[in-house]
């Protein structure tokens, strides 16, 4: 094989645009752990090896025939649930939740599964009773969704719940949940939203509080919001400059390589960066809508518009809680933000992208 | 949608679909929407107002204290001076267990429940995000105890800072007062005068004294250093800073030595002086006496010695010189002369005859002289010289009381002298308005009989009747006493106080003379004061004078021995030296010292003698032992 081949091999079910982008997300992602951990390059390397094993991922992923992925969605939704319950029994708590597994070699996250598995287990679940669809398969599919959910918001891990729940929405949604059932639905979740609230975690209910007015409380559960709108409304038009931000760099903004790194960005690349970044996202979005439109079977559109419009939310939500305008819940800044599990099950997503695109063909022959 | 499934219509299936695909496009270009909206509002809209917060966040203005003036005499003797000294000092902020804090340090250093008490009074009084001393004056060694283990304790420093020092102690402290810690009542007065931003790092401030009414001048500018912070509180670096500006040092119109000589001569008693220099208003010795230690009071006065200082009946806290008002007495007669002479009342030559006592026509009451049987024969001249009282009942009865009022009035008594020291009293100076007005009654006739002795009524300062007795000295002509004489500001520059003359009272020479001969014999022999001035090298004229303490019944003689000390009368003396170019004029007031000749006069010698000839003395014996002159 010459190397011209094994390039076109390599590629074959690699998406140009999705990567192009993507690839941009490193860049962004890697210059900024430089700047939030103050020129150390220990979470740059750090967040580098992640995105090499998350990339890695997604070739893997890329390359999978579709029947694989389908195939894999019962099991991967049972061992899902099984370690959601495991956590629930036994979990580590930290930080006053108990979201963590402890399986002996590593510490894992099974919610961070959950966000590939429920899209998919739904999008199997509606492939498999495609041809005799009634309102019974969304109500078994909204089950298969709320277990989870239930699970997780137990944790509690508000953030995760809401873009997995969400994930599973898009699929009700795109599978074609009437209109009257939304509207009722939303109404009773209206008429529901006192008692949610009685469930919620007190530090949930300040957090959502703080947003109405994070100046209530400066110095305890508004400072992350106030210290962010801050970082972000100083940055201006042209922002202050790379590893110029005072936020950033005289450790007034929390949180800076994780959940709050899109306010490095704001202080240090102001609006015009942020239009760039809205960019960026809106390409890979922009791209996953194409990729959707064009998949070739009822379970492959569910998964790719699912996948598509979860990462949306992600960056919107995280954009959103760091502007200010939606409350502090703990979502990391998609593709950008300092993490590993996060950015693998991201990027398997994208692999399950790119694998609809390229595979749609083989499929339908 | 579910009743197309049915059909397998495919197409259909996927039109809906992209339908629904696109409806989700709409949502999140939308949301996309609302985030740049978002976006412009942070960062073009409010972005001055964010922009701020930053930088208030992450600049921290730390003020620099700047050094307080030094006090200096008319020589540039110091009188109050910094001292640089340790202090163990705590970040409020910084500690959450304060006590336990405390008791930790206390096995370090000597830590005083006083100290506790102290720390926790300033902790409630001041708001800060620095320190506050709880121990100063540490030991060079329990500097290197604490600093040795200073990592053990966030939020705990040693600061080198400046401490006021008096180094004359009680001879000053009435005049040079103190700082002590600036408390609400301070911060509220500065923030009326808009200056607390000056004193955002000051720790003291001018109480009391030469100290509170050169405060403004003393204290300097604060300068501003501007620190970059990171959130945990910590100076990243400088970025700019402001140097403050010293305060600027204060010379004198006081004689040190001069001052040491005056308080040294009081002796035993209580009292004040008060020695200006005629020609310029100058103030030369300013005593109360007894005085205190200032230097207890710079970091708050502990109870038991405040109610101690506050409780004894010496009073060393009352600034006698300065708020001390008493009955003038016979003092009172020169200036009584000059009016008689003024208003025609009483011609130089006129002669009264004096059988001991003064009665009010129609009266039956009698007035007594101070020596039963009279003086005799007395025209003015010897009025002054013998202090007859006889004379001046009916002098002041026929002028009455408001010619009286009037002229005097113009000596300065009755109003305060505009000294440049906070918290004068104004004496009083009775007239028939005023009596109308304080107890709604008429002016009777036995009132301006008693006025006419300066008892009754009337009170003084010791700085008032010094200030008179200076117009007097300089013939009329008043000059505003003051204390300062130059400000030497930070930069070398020297502003000197200008005389400043406040009047003229135009009087004729010849009144002038026939008062001052008259005043000079009282110091010779057969007048009252000759006991102090055996053998003195230079003309004095001067006054004795006796102020009751408490009030003789009719025909109830007053006798010395019988009354309890604190009741006694107080002794007056005022004279200025040389009688003819008088270059010092003063005011000496000895509290139950008796008689002003045999007390008071002695007092004034010794000042003159030193001011005038640099005679040191020995140190005083009992003054009144010594007096010869028998007087009133």
């Amino acid at each position: 094989m010459n190397a011209a081949k094994l390039k076109q091999r390599f590629m074959q079910h690699l998406d140009p645009v999705l990567l192009a982008g993507l690839g941009g997300f490193a860049f962004v992602s890697l210059m900024l752990m430089y700047s939030a951990s103050d020129g150390s390059w220990m979470r740059v390397l750090a967040q580098f090896v992640n995105f090499l094993v998350a990339f890695g991922a997604l070739w893997i992923v890329a390359n999978m025939p579709l029947h694989w992925l389908l195939r894999s969605a019962v099991p991967m939704y049972v061992l899902g649930m099984l370690l959601l319950i495991a956590v629930a029994l036994f979990g580590e708590i930290s930080h006053g939740a108990r979201r963590w597994l402890n399986i002996g070699v590593a510490t894992i996250q099974p919610s961070e599964l959950m966000k590939i598995a429920i899209p998919l287990m739904m999008a199997w679940y509606f492939e498999k009773h495609e041809a005799t669809l009634r309102l019974g398969n969304y109500v078994v599919a909204t089950i298969l969704l709320l277990l989870p959910v239930a699970l997780i918001v137990r944790q509690p891990d508000l953030g995760t719940s809401i873009l997995i729940w969400a994930s599973g929405f898009y699929v009700l949604f795109l599978a074609g949940l009437s209109w009257r059932i939304m509207i009722g639905l939303s109404v009773a979740a209206a008429a529901s939203a006192p008692f949610l609230w009685s469930m919620l975690h007190d530090y949930q209910r300040h957090r959502i509080l703080m947003l109405l007015d994070p100046s209530q409380d400066a110095l305890g559960k508004g400072y992350h919001t106030i210290q962010g709108m801050i970082a972000v409304g100083s940055g201006g038009i042209l922002g202050k400059g790379y590893m110029n931000g005072t936020q950033t760099h005289l450790d007034f903004l929390p949180e800076r390589t994780t959940d709050f790194v899109f306010a490095v960005w704001s202080e240090e690349f102001g609006l015009i960066g942020n239009l760039l970044l809205l960019g960026l996202y809106g390409l890979v979005i922009g791209r996953g809508f194409i990729i959707t439109a064009n998949a070739s079977t009822y379970f492959t559109r569910l998964m790719a518009g699912s996948i598509t419009l979860t990462f949306f939310t992600y960056a919107f939500v995280n954009m959103g809680m760091v502007s200010g305008i939606l409350p502090v819940v703990g979502v990391p800044l998609p593709l950008i933000s300092y993490g590993g599990t996060s950015l693998l099950t991201l990027m398997l997503g994208f692999g399950m992208l790119m694998s609809i695109h390229t595979h749609k063909q083989l499929v339908k022959t | 949608m579910n009743r197309y499934v049915e059909l397998k219509n495919h197409q259909r299936e996927i039109y809906y679909f992209r339908l629904r695909l696109v409806l989700c496009l709409g949502f999140v270009a939308v949301m996309m929407f609302i985030l740049l909206l978002r976006f412009v509002y942070l960062q073009v809209v409010r972005h001055d107002y964010f922009h701020t917060l930053a930088e208030s966040n992450r600049i921290y203005v730390v003020p620099i204290v700047p050094n307080r003036g030094l006090i200096l005499d008319r020589n540039g003797v110091v009188m109050a001076q910094n001292y640089s000294g340790y202090t163990l000092e705590i970040a409020p902020s910084k500690v959450k267990d304060m006590d336990a804090l405390i008791a930790e340090l206390a096995t370090l250093v000597d830590i005083t429940p006083r100290d506790i008490k102290r720390f926790k009074k300033l902790l409630t009084e001041r708001q800060t995000l620095g320190t506050m001393p709880i121990r100063s004056q540490l030991s060079d060694e329990e500097v290197a105890r604490v600093s040795a283990q200073q990592f053990r304790f966030p939020g705990v420093e040693i600061k080198a800072r400046l401490f006021r020092e008096y180094p004359y102690t009680d001879v000053t402290s009435h005049l040079i007062g103190y700082v002590g810690r600036i408390n609400q009542k301070d911060i509220d007065q500065l923030a009326e005068r808009e200056d607390a931003s000056n004193y955002l790092g000051s720790d003291y401030i001018g109480k009391t004294g030469v100290e509170q009414s050169y405060e403004e001048v003393l204290h300097g500018t604060t300068g501003f250093e501007q620190v970059e912070v990171d959130a945990g509180g910590r100076a990243v670096r400088v970025l700019s800073r402001t140097a403050p500006q010293s305060g600027s040092n204060l010379m004198l119109t006081l004689d040190a030595k001069l001052q040491e000589v005056a308080e040294q001569a009081f002796g035993d008693y209580r009292g004040a002086l008060v020695a200006i220099d005629p020609t310029s208003g100058e103030v030369l010795a300013f005593i109360s006496k007894p005085g205190y230690d200032p230097g207890l009071f710079i970091d708050g006065i502990d109870t038991e010695t405040w109610d101690e200082l506050n409780g004894s009946l010496d009073t060393p806290l009352n600034n006698r010189a300065l708020r001390g008002q008493y009955p003038p007495g016979s003092t009172i007669k020169p200036f009584l002369a000059l009016a008689g002479l003024h208003y025609g009342t009483r011609s130089p030559a006129r002669t009264i005859s004096d059988p001991g006592y003064f009665m009010l026509p129609g009266s039956r009451h009698q007035y007594r002289d101070w020596k039963s049987g009279g003086h005799g024969s007395v025209d003015l001249f010897k009025s002054i010289v013998v202090s007859c009282d006889t004379y001046y009942y009916g002098l002041a009865t026929e002028m009455g009381i408001d010619n009286m009022h009037s002229y005097l009035s113009r000596f300065g008594f009755g109003k305060k002298t505009g000294l440049d020291m906070d918290g004068e009293s104004s004496g009083l100076l009775p007239s028939t308005e005023w009596k109308a007005k304080r107890y709604k009654q008429i002016w009777y006739p036995g009132d301006t009989v008693s006025a006419g002795i300066g008892q009754g009524y009337n009170l003084v300062t010791p700085l008032q009747l010094a200030f008179a007795t200076a117009i007097l000295a300089n013939d009329g002509v008043a000059f505003q006493p003051h204390l300062v004489k130059e400000v030497r500001r930070a930069n070398g520059e020297a502003v000197q106080t200008e005389r400043k003359q406040l009047f003229d009272m135009q009087i004729p020479p010849d009144h002038m003379k026939l008062v001052k001969s008259a005043m000079e014999a009282v110091t010779k022999p057969g007048g009252t004061a000759v006991g102090a001035n055996y053998g003195v090298q230079y003309h004095v004229a001067g006054k004795t004078g006796t102020a009751q303490v408490i009030a003789m019944k009719q025909g109830e003689k007053y006798d010395e021995s019988k009354v309890s000390e604190y009741n006694r009368d107080h002794a007056w003396f005022i004279a200025f030296a040389p009688a003819d170019k008088p270059r010092i004029a003063l005011a000496v007031l000895a509290e139950n010292g008796g008689h002003g000749g045999s007390t008071a006069a002695p007092i004034a010698r010794k000042v003159l003698d030193y001011y005038l000839l640099g005679k040191i003395p020995q140190p005083l014996q009992k003054v009144s032992e010594k007096a010869g002159a028998e007087s009133d």
